[in-house]
């Protein structure tokens, strides 16, 4: 195994919101039925810029996140192929009913960009960071959850799910990643990408928690300790045999997830392996806390989301393995 | 009787048969829209089981979905469904739950009973058939106690911005929601007049007059520029005085005295459908 170091991540050239955007406009200069809904943040995700190119291909419903989700039910009816972009929190927590009856229990096709994920809401604070997304739509029967670790992936989720019928939803920061994959690399559904073998522990993460498992994954090397990493970008449905296969050859996991460890990553993975191949799971993350004000690297500071957090709960927890 | 008040009374004979036959449910608000479905799918609306999938079809979209068991009449006379089926209201595995649900009846176009989010959803079928060009109407029936939804205001503020004026929004103005008088738990004042400064061409009908709503609709549909609102003034239990009378006639589980009232009005319009013709 061709083991992916943190010492060769760097900042993408560009930020996920171009990729987003461009992407869309690809897919709309292609498709005259893909259509783009915003809801007042527009230049936020960068869609104003392809406006002018699409005039008839995007529309801005104001600030009408249910509403938003209805336009896109009516436009699904239609044949249309509607991307719903808003920041995650008002696209779940905000519009959840709607989204789920009316385009969900529908059965009806939408690809939904949830942005601003969890701490790097940064100064928009506590009522703009959701740490409850992912596990608000893991709950609704059918529907494709991913989180996007760098802009190759985000770009290939959405082109993917461009080609399924269904509810698929994304979630993404909205400026740089650091960059993990090639140009060309695949993201298929219902798979995670195993980064780094390793024997001791098995860290699987998403998001931006990728890169720091990476990180953690060397300052562990340093004592001795060699951990599997997984990004585990398709959260539902979620790779078991992947889960299965690092269960067994580390035995322990650890899930690091920028969310809250109810609902999200680190649920999916502790019930899969309690269903099939049991072995002690910790999961990293917000426990029973709202966000706050604050950059990214204080909120990841204050809610353990970093490298050196990571490592040093793979070596409490190694002990529970042994034991 | 002409076929249009045939048709009225055999909606009204089968949503009344259906709810008979089951024992309990929304006889209120589902005899209300009667009038309004006999315009729209006796008159207006060019819709079959035949043309069903043209995508330039008209559509019907019942933002009040517990007015589920008049459009399942409807759909049956208009032979999207057997008669038959309707005896399955809400059975175990039936295929016509309280609220519709696109998935399972044939005719239905979409899920609703949620309040508030049909008239979205018709919303953005009316602004996709804009942007697509294709000249079709959508109608959609929302309730007086629906209009309690913000989400409603949303689409109603939108579908004035984008000037959707094949967008037909028939409000059913019954006066009442599920724990009483509209008037008394959120006064909604004049709709008319609320919809009318949100950009809506707007008039107040006889909700029990099929013409008055034919010519209201025909009417608004004279000008290009405003979405259309037709505040249907009706009653619960429309069209069956023993239960426009009742009080609490949101969801009716019939007392013994109910149900001589109730087969006495479907009595009644048996026989005056007797010897009339479905459309």
């Amino acid at each position: 195994m061709n083991a992916l170091s943190s010492q060769r991540l760097k900042p993408e050239e560009k930020e996920m919101r171009q990729v987003y955007a461009e992407t869309v406009l690809e897919l709309a200069q292609k498709d005259p039925r893909v259509i783009a809904l915003e809801a007042d943040l527009m230049s936020s995700i960068s869609t104003n810029k392809i406006q002018p190119f699409i005039p008839k291909q995007i529309i801005n419903c104001g600030i009408m996140e249910a509403h938003m989700m209805g336009v896109a039910a009516g436009m699904a009816l239609t044949g249309k192929i509607p991307f719903v972009h808003t920041f995650a929190q008002f696209a779940t927590r905000r519009a959840f009913d709607q989204l789920f009856v009316s385009l969900a229990y529908a059965k009806l096709n939408v690809k939904i960009l949830g942005s601003d994920a969890g701490v790097t809401a940064e100064h928009n604070g506590g009522t703009h960071m959701a740490f409850e997304d992912l596990g608000l739509v893991r709950l609704i029967p059918h529907a494709t959850v991913y989180e996007a670790s760098d802009g190759t992936m985000l770009r290939e989720l959405l082109v993917q799910s461009y080609g399924e019928y269904g509810v698929h939803y994304i979630r993404t920061i909205r400026k740089k990643a650091l960059q993990l994959y090639d140009k060309g690399e695949k993201f298929p559904k219902g798979k995670g990408k195993l980064l780094r073998d390793g024997k001791d522990a098995a860290i699987i993460a998403s998001g931006i928690m990728v890169a720091e498992s990476l990180l953690a994954a060397d300052l562990l090397a340093n004592q001795g300790i060699d951990v599997m990493v997984i990004d585990m970008y398709s959260i539902k449905p979620i790779d078991r045999e992947l889960l299965i296969h690092a269960a067994k050859t580390a035995g322990l996991m650890i899930t690091a997830e920028n969310h809250n460890v109810i609902g999200g990553l680190g649920s999916a993975v502790a019930e899969t392996l309690a269903e099939t191949f049991p072995v002690p799971v910790y999961r990293i993350g917000v426990r029973e806390q709202f966000g706050q004000v604050g950059k990214t690297d204080y909120l990841k500071e204050f809610y353990g989301l970093t490298a050196k957090h990571i490592a040093e709960t793979v070596l409490e927890q190694i002990k529970r393995k042994k034991e | 009787m002409d076929a249009l008040e045939l048709f009225r009374d055999q909606i009204r004979l089968w949503t009344l048969k259906q709810l008979y036959h089951l024992g309990f449910g929304h006889y209120g608000g589902s005899l209300s829209i009667v009038e309004a479905l006999a315009v729209l799918y006796g008159k207006v609306m060019k819709i079959t089981p035949d043309n069903f999938h043209d995508e330039k079809r008209d559509r019907f979209i019942l933002s009040k979905g517990h007015g589920g068991p008049a459009l399942y009449a409807t759909l049956a006379l208009k032979g999207f469904i057997p008669f038959g089926m309707l005896y399955t209201l809400n059975q175990n595995g039936t295929r016509l739950p309280s609220h519709p649900d696109r998935n399972l009846t044939p005719g239905v176009e979409m899920t609703t009973g949620s309040l508030g989010q049909g008239i979205s959803v018709a919303v953005g079928v009316a602004l996709s058939h804009k942007l697509s060009g294709i000249p079709a109407y959508t109608y959609t029936i929302v309730g007086d106690g629906e209009l309690n939804e913000g989400q409603c205001w949303e689409a109603i503020q939108f579908a004035a911005h984008h000037q959707l004026h094949r967008l037909v929004v028939l409000v059913d103005d019954n006066k009442k929601q599920l724990d009483g008088w509209t008037k008394d738990i959120v006064n909604p004042r004049d709709f008319v007049e609320k919809f009318k400064s949100f950009g809506f061409w707007s008039r107040r009908v006889d909700g029990s007059s099929l013409a008055e709503i034919e010519e209201a609709i025909e009417e608004g549909k004279k000008q290009t520029e405003m979405p259309i609102a037709i505040i249907l003034d009706t009653k619960r239990g429309q069209g069956v005085p023993y239960l426009e009378a009742k009080e609490d006639n949101h969801h009716i589980r019939p007392t013994e005295e109910d149900k001589r009232a109730i087969e006495a009005a479907i009595q009644e319009l048996e026989r005056k459908c007797a010897g009339g013709v479905a459309q």
